[in-house]
């Protein structure tokens, strides 16, 4: 457990071990975060290379078009413009994403640039490059085309009217899911309440500060990408659309200025890939903020209808939903985060006659895609609207009716799947409550204060179907100090210097002594894209499995030297050494300088002896998630590998008369099994609660028939530093995780809650459930309009 | 192309560079003069990743043009850095508090909240509060920390600078 910082009401970094851990469970400020604060960390902008030219993506201005003409001559001509390429330049201009790994989806392909056809503002029609930017900008508006305006669809109730225009010829669902369990219909009729809401959510924008970018180079024939991207895997699709070998293109993944999702699909990589191609020269490109809000992907709008039954008591019965997520016009991971919705559907609650439904469909607005909670968090708002509604109709206080339904180590969930690890999302509910402290009074007249609540299960790795794996190679070097290789890409969330951690805490390197070289396609193992909250699990494992092999490995070496049993052996601060007979499980402190260290060797003495043995000190691991399957008919069977569980908990104050939402308190509690790094954890919940309430009060990435009507930050409103109080964290240990040591995922969880949270403590302030995201001003004074005119009804 | 030459004295060195009246400040000192710790996050002045100080006061690199910046000091944060690239304390106060977590905001952040804390104490205010330090960074944006960190971070360095 972390402790408050009474002067800050921020947290203290000075956090105790957890465990019998040296390295992991401390928060030590790793070569990432130095670098950074120095200034000096190279994102993917930041690399120039002699004759690069620059880059600029023709995009369409119209919603849904077909292209009658294109006309590059005048672009051509211009100056400077060394390539401008259309889609008869593209050499496979087909995009085939399996986002279910082809288990249900339509297949439908996304070209790389558009030849006859638009279907969203934005897409791609033509790719410039040219010495500058400035001539490459100029040199993109000299590209004519001509379009014929078609009708499109902008919401998915028309997208599936009988005699909607079509996006794609096949039809405007993209996916259905179904997961059925017992009987829902009857137990509903059954059930002594019901109740029954609709909930919607909007378009919103990831906004990492660090927009699309990248520069590419040809390097002894090897086409070679430096970009901001999630994903180095992206390199086998690019050598499909350049129609190349795969061995002949490679992906380096920059440490990212966040991702949150946006850069899991591809975004400059397949328009470099044609550049620096074609022209055989580096080319760098860069979207502009302008250009990045309104052609790169976004989160998918939701609409949830739920109906809930329960006894008397409050224990829940069934649960009918249907679920509606708007995809855009391509199907990019639609399949995926609509699976994810519906798995997720009915939360952190025992739901015995459970029948869910989810559907992807196509648009012509913005495509919709990966963002941080990936499905799973938007229904938050809706099961959590649930359970509120609920208390309130059986008069039941909120927590009690929670507790009463709460999963538990050994439950089912409607998909089928055992749950196999503890479930301590009670603990997380009380201890999050607990954080708001003594009740605030309302600042003036005309206001009201009220508190919520909202808990979540959220998954931390792949859908299990897809039998993830990811590698990881160590090696121990001649002078004692190690190298770690992964493919895993960075967001800034740590990913890399926490498998330090792990491999520091296994062999006894110091931090210092290690290096570790990330997301490179040609020169490390891969690690499979950081996404899914699925990184610490997977390569943490690699990490882990590796250097413990590699420490078996060595151990009897070093026991040889040592005279004792190599299981009798500690790694540690540099040396090998016996286990001090008086502590074998719980070696506590380093050695205090000036004591002997005799009776050890150092790291670099083992690494010279198991030379002299012919023993290798590398090694390379692959770590395999565990696998199973899923049937889409039946609606049942194997989803995610595990979940991480949290609550967070508010206190807002209402302006009755302007509809205005100030949050006084915020609480977030997550159990992460065990912390690598708790200030890393801390950090992860607080910017992942403050993403959360931008999505609950302000950002709208709203679209009127098919035009983006935010073009700049100042019409899209993230939270900045004035505009909620600190978050106050709490970290529960469970140790129960399936992660490395116990570790559960906690990268996308945090952001799930906080609509949930906010709108419970919207309601309790003023008696009406906000049930439309955001929930601007507008909105709640439209609540507490209609509560009033109710009231003067009744 | 219309270029001419400039002189423009960045962290105390001096450079000549051959600018177009119209290239912003931003566009100089990252693509010219290879200054990666200034850097586009919108382009208009409102997220604040491009933040340097010109004569020790924060402006958005995006809004200046280069030859603005003539005659004038211009410090972005790697010049906060001592010889051997030692940290300036407000950095080691972002590092030890995690106020990093992507980066891109960082430079940003630290010369924002520098700029504050050095006006308070040449005027001889008390230190900046915790509503006061939000107040001076709404004009630089983060995604990734929730903020709680960096004002932790920049409360530390006040508490610092106001007992030296």
């Amino acid at each position: 457990m972390t402790t408050t910082d009474p002067r800050t009401g921020g947290q203290a970094t000075e956090l105790q071990p957890g465990g019998s851990y040296r390295v992991v469970g401390t928060s030590p400020a790793h070569h990432d975060f130095v670098d950074k604060v120095k200034g000096s960390l190279h994102y993917a902008a930041d690399w120039q290379l002699p004759g690069m030219l620059y880059g600029r993506v023709v995009r369409s201005p119209l919603p849904s078009a077909r292209i009658t003409g294109l006309d590059v001559a005048a672009a051509r001509a211009l100056p400077g413009v060394a390539a401008v390429l259309t889609a008869a330049d593209v050499p496979h201009n087909k995009i085939v994403e399996r986002a279910s790994g082809g288990l249900a989806e339509l297949e439908v392909t996304m070209p790389v640039l558009a030849q006859d056809r638009v279907r969203y503002f934005g897409e791609p029609v033509a790719v410039v490059a040219a010495a500058t930017q400035q001539l490459a900008d100029e040199a993109a508006e000299l590209v004519n085309v001509d379009y014929e305006e078609l009708p499109g669809v902008f919401d998915v109730e028309s997208a599936l009217a009988d005699g909607a225009p079509r996006v794609h010829e096949v039809g405007n669902t993209l996916v259905s899911w179904q997961i059925r369990c017992g009987d829902a219909a009857a137990a509903l009729a059954a059930a002594d309440v019901v109740v029954e809401a609709e909930y919607r959510t909007q378009h919103v924008e990831h906004a990492y500060l660090e927009p699309e970018a990248g520069v590419g180079w040809l390097e002894n024939g090897v086409l070679t990408l430096r970009v901001s991207t999630q994903v180095i895997e992206h390199a086998a699709t690019i050598a499909q659309i350049l129609r190349l070998p795969q061995s002949k293109v490679r992906v380096i993944a920059a440490y990212m200025g966040g991702g949150f999702g946006g850069k899991e699909d591809m975004t400059v990589e397949p328009f470099l890939a044609l550049l620096v191609w074609r022209t055989r020269q580096p080319v760098r490109m860069i979207w502009d903020r302008q250009e990045s809000l309104a052609a790169s992907t976004k989160r998918h709008p939701f609409i949830m209808r739920y109906r809930t039954g329960a006894s008397m008591d409050g224990t829940l019965t069934a649960q009918q939903v249907e679920i509606l997520g708007d995809a855009g016009p391509y199907p990019n991971l639609s399949p995926r985060v609509l699976f994810a919705a519906a798995a997720c559907a009915c939360g952190p609650y025992r739901v015995p006659n459970a029948s869910i439904s989810s559907s992807a469909v196509f648009t012509n607005n913005t495509p919709s895609s990966a963002f941080r909670g990936f499905g799973a968090m938007q229904v938050v708002y809706g099961y959590e609207g649930q359970m509120d509604r609920l208390a309130e109709r059986l008069g039941l206080s909120r927590t009690q009716v929670r507790e009463r339904n709460f999963l538990a180590k050994g439950d089912l969930l409607p998909t089928g799947d055992r749950l196999d690890t503890c479930v301590e999302i009670g603990q997380t509910m009380h201890r999050a409550l607990g954080m708001l402290g003594e009740p605030a009074r309302p600042s003036r007249p005309g206001k009201l204060v009220g508190r919520g609540l909202g808990c979540n299960r959220h998954p931390y790795g792949r859908t299990i179907w897809f039998r993830d794996r990811a590698s990881a190679w160590l090696s121990l070097q001649a002078d004692g100090t190690l190298l770690i290789r992964s493919g895993v890409t960075d967001l800034g969330a740590g990913q890399a210097a926490s498998l330090c951690q792990i491999a520091a805490e296994v062999l006894g390197a110091p931090l210092d002594d290690i290096s570790i070289y990330i997301g490179d396609s040609a020169l490390n193992p891969p690690a499979g894209g950081t996404f899914a909250t699925r990184q610490l699990y997977m390569s943490g494992n690699a990490v882990l499995n590796a250097a413990r092999e590699l420490r078996d490995r060595m151990a009897p070496v070093a026991a040889d030297l040592l005279g004792v049993a190599p299981a009798e052996l500690e790694f540690a601060d540099g040396r090998v050494r016996p286990v001090a007979p008086d502590a074998p499980d719980a070696p506590d402190a380093p050695d205090a300088p000036g004591v002997s260290t005799a009776a050890s060797i150092t790291l670099a003495e083992l690494a010279a002896a198991c030379d002299k043995r012919s023993i290798s000190t590398a090694h390379l691991s692959t770590w395999r998630a565990e696998a199973g399957s899923f049937d889409p008919r039946a609606g049942q069977g194997d989803t995610f590998p595990d979940y991480t569980y949290g609550t967070h908990a508010a206190e807002v104050e209402v302006d009755t008369e302007t509809g205005q939402v100030t949050v006084l308190r915020y609480a977030a509690c997550h159990d992460v099994g065990r912390a690598i790094n708790p200030m890393r954890v801390q950090g992860q919940i607080q910017g992942g609660a403050m993403q959360g309430l931008g999505y609950a009060l302000t950002e709208d990435m709203a679209l009127q028939d098919g035009h983006p009507q935010a073009a700049l930050f100042a019409d899209y409103l993230i939270p900045n530093a004035q505009d909620y109080p600190d978050v106050l964290v709490d970290i529960v240990e469970s140790g129960e995780g399936k992660g490395p040591l116990g570790a559960r995922g906690i990268g996308e969880p945090p952001i799930g809650n906080v609509a949930a949270t906010i709108a419970s403590a919207i309601a309790d302030a003023i008696g009406a459930r906000p049930d439309q995201l955001p929930m601007t001003p507008e909105r709640v004074l439209g609540l507490i309009d209609a509560a009033a005119s109710a009231g003067r009804r009744t | 192309m219309n270029k001419r030459q400039i002189m423009l004295t960045v962290n105390g060195r001096d450079h000549e560079v051959w600018v177009q009246p119209s290239q912003t400040l931003l566009d100089v000192l990252h693509d010219e003069l290879g200054l990666s710790d200034v850097r586009y996050g919108c382009g208009e002045g409102l997220c604040g990743t491009c933040t340097v100080l010109l004569d020790g006061e924060p402006v958005n690199g995006c809004l200046t043009l280069a030859v603005q910046a003539v005659g004038r000091q211009v410090t972005t944060m790697r010049g906060l850095l001592g010889p051997g690239d030692t940290l300036h304390p407000l950095q080691e106060c972002f590092l030890r508090r995690g106020a990093s977590q992507c980066g891109f905001c960082t430079p940003g952040m630290v010369l924002t909240s520098l700029d504050l804390v050095r006006r308070h104490r040449e005027q001889g205010r008390a230190r900046p509060s915790r509503e006061e330090i939000r107040y001076a960074l709404v004009g630089n944006l983060c995604r990734c920390t929730g903020y709680t960190k960096i004002l932790d971070a920049i409360e530390e360095y006040a508490d610092l600078a106001a007992g030296q």
